[in-house]
Parts: structure tokens; C-alpha cells; sequence
């Protein structure tokens, strides 16, 4: 250890600046034997972020169900977890959030986050074949400065998720964006991206063989996103504009040469190992691998293809430009390489070795400036178990204090509420037909894509309702899982995986601490009784603004499968004289509804029950119905209640719905407007009514005839002796006008 | 008949086109790296949707500069069909072989849906199946799609019935509530002189199979496909 530089001092202040605690940073000395290099401290500082070592969350990631016989690549081992989806074809995907960067600098932020999970995918070999994304923004409404920077990160991220997965050519096929004042200051951006691969065709991030070379490959190093790990794992303050160098500027042009060129690679077979460089770039990129392989790597930074001059080797190891890989190459094999890249036109360079000491080693030229082992950086990093605050659970919203609004005004105003309304303002921004396999497009309850190399039909959605998980983080998180199996069920699929995104506050405060740990466990329970595995996601903690904490947002996405192109279900009608029946109760649960946010303003009361065998037993139900071919419609009743769900089940056809629910002793706006869980709106021929009745009463799920489908577009709802009547176009128009109408004034 | 589906760097809708030319019988469509020199052998050549070179400086500008670019010059020059859709439409105007230009879209926002287009003139190559004034729905995704030309340009076509495609509402009139970006006169396509080469910014190769929701884009491939046929057997 001769050669190494002593510049800058180690000082106490310095290890405060690079987030170690001085707890952590005894646990550096003791690893390393000796005082760090700057750039040790800087490795350090960046792999032991929350971002990169998860040190808060780990014991409690433990909880997911991970495994099951269709796991082919578990959630941890790798960059995505992947599963079966037979006949040797299977489907890598994951989610993960972008939510500081597109804080301080919207349109970079979000592109660069839907860059970065989509090297995620191509990195476990496999094509990337569509995207989704879940969004949370403060509210847009009115002329406050807050509303107008909400309008402005709204507009910036929608645009920078289009610039990027437009370019590449990927279809954004769905996603979510609800509006609610606690994310003013914190939006949340969650990038999902779903690959397709054969069994064979997995690709492992782990530098094997000792001896083989490690090469450098797409754009050249430059000094964006310095540390910017250690940024996301911050809480944002007034200052953090200041950090906006720490932002990466994305390049989807680049990245498209990069996929392709990757996947042209990793078809040669002279690939040992492939590692994405994203958080952290080179100095994740190499400890993991060697972490991963049991081995050492030895890298030289003078060899690193680097775009700014002058660059330190600090600042080379902890920049985080974009659209870069580590590939450890099998020995003798270089000219493949060299080949392919130079087609590509992208830079390459052979920058290290596979070593046998366990060791990340950096030279610069003759001088070592870091010899660390691997596994103390990517594995043995400090964790924690955080405090978690008791919880009270909500108390029972006392309907006494809600005043009666009139249907017939509060639904129009439901439906124009941003977080309702249609967001056909975002997706028609965004490329949703490219690779012609959109089967299903944005707007309905989940996509439903068509993978021609694989001759599958998957299906997607993503769900969170956050007040749910703000007024009991248990609860909400269940039910967050429920609905996106629901949505699934609606569009004819068997989920198959889930991924989630944990958005939290800072995990020091034990109330935030609490909801992460609610959530993970109640995540785990409904995965467990859907008998989905969890295969990996993303944990951001530290999303605060000086107003505190976002609401709790535990996202989760997921996956299923389709068997026959004619089981794909919509959920438009599709016939007027159609019969209309509602799946599960009318209901009557009113708590933390978006009838009680958007009409009276209120945020309270305890959110609707989940009762999830009787869920499963109404999503497999619905299931046997499609698969007879009984099914004209499908649609869920979730925010907004029963009476939305009709009304965006007429949306874009040419027809109304008269529906009456009888009498059921309650209040309209209850029995319209209520939040109760398991429930799906179906339309079917009249001609198969008594066979779908006979097939609901065998399986044993309450259900009900509520109406038909007519040629005229007014919908009609009755309950017990109110009759409320709305032209279907008006309230289209409220739905369709209400984000055009505050986005383009 | 062969028909060679050109990949630039950024090209994204190279396997989309393949796809749908495929799915039509006695065809064979093969992908076709933009460093080649040669088309030789080839009945059509169709430039795809995407974004070639990243759409850095301006849509096409830097494509036209291709090597793959004087061999498909040199086959328009010989009367070969060259279709480019989208990023190839714009890529055939930069480069000369179709007049005007494509440029942001009125309201600066990128703009993915199915519209209607109206069949402007079905004297040519790409429309021959289709009957003057057929309403067509076909699905647009670009942020640079409005079509501008000078006056005299703009006269040219119209005299010379180029206009093939222009947007329209459903009931196939072409009205300004009906233009989604802008395009001078609702236009949507446009061929060139000698009518073998054909640019238009909608997609036709994802609407040819009624799972991705409509097969009007079969059309303006049966076109090009019937008028190989007949231009094969006169030579």
C-alpha cells in the first residue's frame, strides 16, 4: 500500500459529509486495518448508502416470499428476479424509483430512471419488451406556487419518460399517477420494465474465472451524477438544488445502441459476466461482480473511456453517467467484443482482470487508490433494526359527520378529480404500440401485451392506493397487492409475480419505520395467500420534504399470464342489451374513500376490510367465467366506488347503463360512492345470464344482476327510491377534460 | 418478393415492419444494417419508424448520411418502391427524395393514437387497393410530424396529386379539429414525383392483425405488394 495518495485528510468532518456514522466508520477501519483512501471513503460512503446496501430494510425484505417452482432467479441474487413462463420463455422484470432526481430536475430524473431499469432487464439477458410507471405528485389544482411546481414536475417527468422510452422503442403500456399535497416537494417515479428470455439465455452479473478479462463498454465516464446513491439516500431540503450535478443527464439513443449491442453479445457465448453500472456506477458494478463470483477484480481507472478531462480517479469511481456496462469476458475471446462494439460504434475499453484475492482493486496508472475486500462493500455492509412506533389503527369514519352531496354532482366532480380522471393526457405522450404487441391499451384495468418470440400473452398493472396505506400502512398495503391481482383478473390473467416499490420517509422516525414494516408484512401475507412470489423491487427511503413525510407508498406491480388470445377481457361494453352484474357486495364502507378527499376534503377514517379468501375466490371465479367465454366486460370497483366504475365502463362506447341496486337501507352517496373491496362490474350476453348466474352460485361468491347495457348513452342508477340520470358524454367530457384543462390552462 | 427493411442506429420499428410484411404470403422481408452498400436483389425497400441517431440535431438530418443512403437512392432513381414511415419519412425528406419537411408538433407534445386518414389519391404504388376518400384508421407516434412546405412546393404536389394520405375525422372529413400536429392541409403523406417513393408519419404495420386492433394497414403493404407483382411480370 505504498502508493497511496494522501490527499485530501480524513478527517471526522469528511466522513460526516460522506453519510458514514462514525459507528460505520469504525467498521471501515477495522475492515480495512488502516486509515481509508479519499476514494476508499468514497466507495465506502456510496455502497453503504440505503440506495446501494438497503442496511435499513434488509431484515425486513426477509420477510417476502421469494421462492416458488417457477423462480428461476431469485429476488436479491441478481439485477431482476426472473420466472418461468414455459415452454422454455421466461419473463425477467422489476420496478424501481427515481424519486429524488426527478425532484430537483424532473424531465433527467425520470428519463434517466427509466434508463436505468431498463438495463436492469437487458442485463439478465434478456430483451426488454415494455414499460410502465407510477407517479405521485402534489396536487396540480389552482394557481399556488406549490400547484403550479407540481404542474411543472408533472409535466417534466411525463415528458422525460416519454423522451427516453420513446427513443429506445418500448411501449409504456400502463401505470398510475395520483395527486395528493404529500408529495409536494417529494413526486414519487417508479420505472417498471418486463424482459423476455429463454431459460438458457440468463445472463449472471459475477466476475468468474480467475484471469478473465473485465472489459468497460458504452458511453464514456463524465461527472454526472457524482454519488448521486448517497443523494437518494437523503432527505430533500431547500439545498438540494444545489445537488442537481448529482442528477445524470440520460442519452435513450446511446442506451438503444447499448441494448442491442448487449444482447448481440451475450448471444455469442464469450460472456462470463454482465453487471450494469447504475448506482454507484464503476464501483458498484465492480465489487458486486466480485462479490457475486467468489473472486477479486483488479481495474485500471486510466483505461476507463472517459469524457471530461482531468477527471480524478474519485471522481471516475463514484460518477454515475449513464448507459455503461461491466462485462467479464471469457479469455481468448476480446475480438468479440471489439467486433461487436466497433458495429455499434461504441466505445470500449479492456480495463482489468478477474483476480483470485477477493479483493476490489483500483489503480490509477502505478499508484493503488483502492484495495478493499469485495463482500465488506457489497455484502457485509452495516444493518439495522430501526425502532417501530406503536400504531393505533384509525378509528371507524363516523358517518354522522359527512353531509349528504348530491350523486348527481359529486360523481362529475369524482371523475374530474385528478388522481379519477383520465390519463390519456400522459400515455398519449408516451409510445404505447411500438413492437406491435399492445393487445390492450392504456386506459383499461391492466395492459395486455402479446410477445410474438415467445408466443405468451402477459398482462400488468400497478397499484397503490396511498391513503389507505397513510391511515393504516397494514390495511392499505394488503389491499394494494388485491387490486392489482383484481385488475389482472379483469383482463383474463393468472398473476404470476409481483414487484414492489417501497416509498417511505426517513426509517430513523419510528412512525416511518412502522410503515415500512406494515407494509412488507402485509405485502408478504397477500402474496403468500395469492401464491405469487415477490421477485424483487426497490426500497426509497428519506422521501421528506420540509412538510414531512409523503404518505406511505408501498407500489406494487405485477405480472400475469394470459393462456388464450381469447380470454383477453376489457373493460368497456361491449353490447347494448347486455346484462350487468356485480361481483361481491354493494358495500358500505365509506373510510379513507376518494368521495371523502375529493368532495368533503377529509383524509380519514379506517380504510375498507380486506377479506382476501373471499378475494381469491371472486378473482378465480371471474377467471372461470372468461375461460367458458362468458365475459363481454370486466371492470374493478376501486377509487370512487361503484358509480365511477360504471361510468368508465360505458367510457368510449356508444352506450349507457340503467342499474338499479335496490334497497339497501343506506344513504346514495354511500352506496354509490363506498370503497368496499372485491367487487368487479361485469356485462355479459343475455343469453348466458342464467349459465354465468348457475357458475356464480357454484362457486360460492355473492353476487348480484344490477342492470343491462343500452343503445341510448345516459346512465341510469337507482337505490331505493332515488333515481340519478347523467348523459354518458357529459361525463366523459369531465373525465377526458380534466388534466388537458389544468395542464394546458 | 424481397423486401429489404433498412436498420439505422435507433431504428425502432425495423422488427415491426418486418413482422407485418411478413405476414403477407410470397413475402420475404430481411433486416438490413445501414453500413451496407448494396440493395441489389431487392423488390422494395421500406425505412422504419424510430429514432435514427437519437433524432440529434434534427429528425433524419444525420441518417441522410448513411452508406445504405446512395444505394437507396440509386433505387428510387430506377423507379424501386421505397416506403418510410415516421422517422423514415422524415429520414426521405432530409435526404432529398421527397419534398418539404417535419417539423414539432403544434402543441410541442409527442402524440401516440389512432386517428383517421382520408385517401387522398389512390393513383400510386402504396394506395392502388384503396378507394379515393377511403377513411382509414391508423395509428401516429412522433413529437415531429407536422409537414411544412413553401407555397410552390405545396402547389407541386396538389397539381401533381402527391398528397396520398391526409387526416380526417371519422366521417373522412379533413378539417382543422381533425390535424393532430399541424401538417400544412391535414397532410399526412406524401409521394414523390415519380410516385415510387412514398413517405407518410402513420404507422400502418401496427394495424395489419385484429388483435393489435385493426388491419388497415394492410392496404397501402397490398398495394406495394400487388404493384411488385405486375411491374415483375412486365419486365
Amino acid at each position: 500500500m505504498a502508493n497511496l495518495p494522501a490527499n485530501p485528510a480524513i478527517t471526522p468532518e469528511l466522513v460526516a459529509k460522506h453519510g458514514l456514522s462514525p459507528e460505520e466508520y469504525e467498521k471501515v477501519l477495522v475492515i480495512l486495518g488502516r486509515e481509508p483512501s479519499f476514494e476508499e471513503l468514497g466507495v465506502f460512503s456510496v455502497m453503504w448508502s440505503e440506495h446501494c446496501s438497503y442496511k435499513n430494510s434488509r431484515p425486513e425484505l426477509r420477510k417476502f416470499p421469494t421462492t416458488g417452482p417457477s423462480v428461476l432467479v431469485k429476488a436479491g441474487e441478481e439485477n431482476a428476479g426472473v420466472i418461468d413462463i414455459g415452454d422454455g420463455w421466461a419473463v425477467a422484470f422489476k420496478i424501481e424509483s427515481h424519486n429524488h432526481p426527478s425532484a430537483v430536475e424532473p424531465f433527467q430524473g425520470a428519463a434517466t430512471g427509466v434508463g436505468g431499469i431498463i438495463r436492469d432487464i437487458f442485463t439478465m439477458g434478456a430483451r426488454p419488451v415494455f414499460l410502465m410507471d407510477s407517479l405521485r405528485f402534489g396536487s396540480i389544482k389552482g394557481d399556488s406556487e406549490q400547484a403550479k411546481t407540481n404542474r411543472r414536475l408533472f409535466a417534466g417527468v411525463v415528458a422525460g419518460i416519454a423522451h427516453y422510452g420513446n427513443c429506445i422503442g418500448l411501449p409504456t403500456v400502463a401505470g398510475e399517477v395520483y395527486f395528493d399535497d404529500s408529495y409536494n416537494g417529494n413526486p414519487l417515479v417508479n420505472a417498471f420494465c418486463l424482459g423476455v428470455l429463454k431459460h438458457e439465455q440468463i445472463a449472471r452479473g459475477a466476475a468468474e474465472g480467475i484471469g478473465n478479462p473485465v472489459f468497460y463498454v458504452g458511453a464514456e465516464t463524465g461527472r454526472d451524477g457524482l454519488a448521486g446513491a448517497a443523494f437518494a439516500s437523503r432527505e430533500l431540503t431547500e439545498e438540494s438544488k444545489a445537488d442537481r450535478p448529482a442528477v445524470q443527464v440520460g442519452d435513450p439513443f446511446r442506451e438503444k445502441l447499448l441494448l442491442e449491442a448487449c444482447l448481440e453479445l451475450l448471444a455469442t457465448d464469450c460472456v462470463a459476466g454482465i453487471q450494469d453500472m447504475g448506482a454507484a456506477g464503476l464501483t458498484c458494478s465492480t465489487c458486486e461482480t466480485a462479490s457475486r463470483g467468489g473472486t477479486g477484480v483488479e481495474i485500471d481507472i486510466q483505461l476507463v473511456p472517459q469524457r471530461a478531462e482531468g477527471q480524478t480517479p474519485y471522481e471516475v469511481l463514484l460518477s454515475e453517467s449513464q448507459e455503461r456496462m461491466l462485462v467479464i469476458v471469457k479469455k481468448g475471446q476480446e475480438a468479440t467484443v471489439k467486433e461487436i462494439f466497433e458495429k455499434w460504434d461504441l466505445p470500449y475499453a479492456e480495463i482489468g482482470k478477474v483476480t483470485d484475492d477477493g479483493m476490489m482493486r483500483v489503480l490509477n496508472g502505478n499508484d493503488v487508490v483502492v484495495n478493499v475486500p469485495a463482500r465488506a462493500l457489497a455484502d457485509d455492509g452495516p444493518l439495522y433494526s430501526r425502532e417501530a412506533a406503536p400504531f393505533t389503527p384509525p378509528a371507524s369514519l363516523d358517518l354522522g359527520t359527512v353531509p349528504q352531496v348530491d350523486p348527481l354532482t359529486a360523481l362529475p366532480q369524482l371523475l374530474s378529480h385528478p388522481s379519477i380522471a383520465s390519463k390519456r393526457w400522459v400515455w398519449r405522450q408516451y409510445d404505447h404500440m411500438v413492437r406491435t404487441g399492445t393487445a390492450v391499451l392504456p386506459g383499461s384495468d391492466a395492459a395486455v401485451f402479446i410477445v410474438r418470440e415467445a408466443n405468451k400473452i402477459l398482462a400488468a398493472a400497478t397499484d397503490c392506493n396511498a391513503i389507505y396505506c397513510k391511515l393504516d400502512p397494514s390495511v392499505g398495503s394488503r389491499i394494494a397487492v388485491a387490486e392489482c391481482a383484481r385488475n389482472l383478473a379483469c383482463s383474463g390473467a393468472v398473476p404470476i409475480g409481483v414487484t414492489d416499490n417501497l416509498n417511505f420517509g426517513n426509517p430513523h422516525k419510528p412512525e416511518n419505520f412502522y410503515q415500512l414494516r406494515a407494509a412488507v408484512e402485509g405485502i408478504s401475507e397477500v402474496c403468500r395467500a395469492f401464491n405469487v412470489p415477490v421477485t424483487g423491487g426497490n426500497v426509497s427511503l428519506y422521501n421528506e420534504s420540509p412538510a414531512g413525510a409523503i404518505d406511505p407508498t408501498p407500489t406494487i406491480s405485477m405480472v400475469g399470464r394470459i393462456d388464450d388470445v381469447a380470454h383477453i377481457t376489457t373493460q368497456a361494453f361491449k353490447e347494448a342489451g347486455d346484462q350487468i352484474l356485480l361481483i361481491g357486495e354493494i358495500g358500505s364502507e365509506l373510510g379513507a374513500s376518494h368521495y371523502l378527499l375529493a368532495i368533503h376534503g377529509r383524509k380519514e377514517g379506517a380504510p375498507p376490510a380486506l377479506e382476501f379468501e373471499k378475494e381469491i375466490a371472486i378473482h378465480q371465479a371471474l377467471l372461470g367465467l372468461i375461460r367458458k367465454g362468458l365475459v363481454q366486460s370486466a371492470h374493478d370497483c376501486s377509487e370512487g366506488g361503484l358509480a365511477v366504475t360504471l361510468a368508465e365502463s360505458c367510457f368510449g362506447t356508444n352506450f349507457g347503463a340503467t342499474v338499479d341496486l335496490g334497497d339497501t337501507q343506506q344513504r346514495p352517496d354511500v352506496v354509490l360512492f363506498n370503497e368496499t373491496q372485491g367487487r368487479i362490474v361485469i356485462s355479459v350476453s343475455p343469453s348466458d345470464k342464467a349459465a354465468v348466474e348457475a357458475e356464480l352460485s357454484k362457486s360460492d361468491v355473492p353476487f348480484r344482476a344490477i342492470g343491462v347495457v343500452t343503445p341510448q348513452a345516459d346512465l341510469y342508477i337507482t337505490t331505493g327510491a332515488s333515481v340519478f340520470a347523467w348523459p354518458v358524454a357529459t361525463l366523459s367530457e369531465t373525465f377526458e377534460r380534466a388534466i388537458p384543462s389544468l395542464m394546458e390552462g | 418478393m424481397k423486401v429489404a427493411v433498412i436498420q439505422f442506429p435507433g431504428s425502432n420499428c425495423d422488427t415491426d415492419c418486418q413482422a407485418a410484411l411478413a405476414s403477407f404470403s410470397g413475402v420475404t422481408a430481411e433486416i438490413v444494417w445501414h453500413k451496407e452498400n448494396s440493395l441489389a436483389g431487392y423488390d422494395a425497400i421500406v425505412l422504419p419508424g424510430g429514432f435514427s441517431y437519437g433524432d440529434y440535431l434534427r429528425c433524419g438530418s444525420i441518417a441522410r448520411f448513411s452508406p445504405i443512403m446512395g444505394a437507396v437512392r440509386n433505387a428510387a432513381s430506377t423507379g424501386v418502391l421505397v416506403l418510410g414511415i415516421c422517422n423514415g419519412f422524415q429520414i426521405l425528406c432530409e435526404a432529398g427524395l421527397l419534398p418539404g419537411t417535419l417539423m414539432r408538433n403544434r402543441d410541442l407534445l409527442f402524440r401516440c393514437e389512432t386517428l383517421h386518414l382520408r385517401v387522398a389519391n389512390n393513383d400510386s404504388p402504396f394506395t392502388s387497393v384503396l378507394h379515393q376518400g377511403q377513411v382509414l384508421e391508423i395509428p401516429i407516434a412522433h413529437g415531429e410530424g407536422s409537414y411544412f412546405a413553401d407555397a410552390a412546393t405545396l402547389k407541386a404536389l396538389n397539381d401533381n396529386n402527391q398528397v396520398l394520405v391526409r387526416y380526417c375525422d371519422a366521417s373522412g372529413n379533413v378539417s382543422a379539429a381533425a390535424n393532430p400536429n399541424g401538417s400544412l392541409e391535414n397532410i399526412a403523406g406524401i409521394c414523390s414525383h415519380g410516385r415510387n417513393v412514398f413517405g407518410l408519419m402513420p404507422h400502418p404495420e401496427r394495424v395489419c392483425e385484429p388483435i393489435l386492433g385493426g388491419t388497415d394497414g394492410r392496404g397501402i403493404f397490398q398495394s406495394m405488394i400487388d404493384w411488385m407483382a405486375t411491374h415483375k411480370s412486365n419486365n
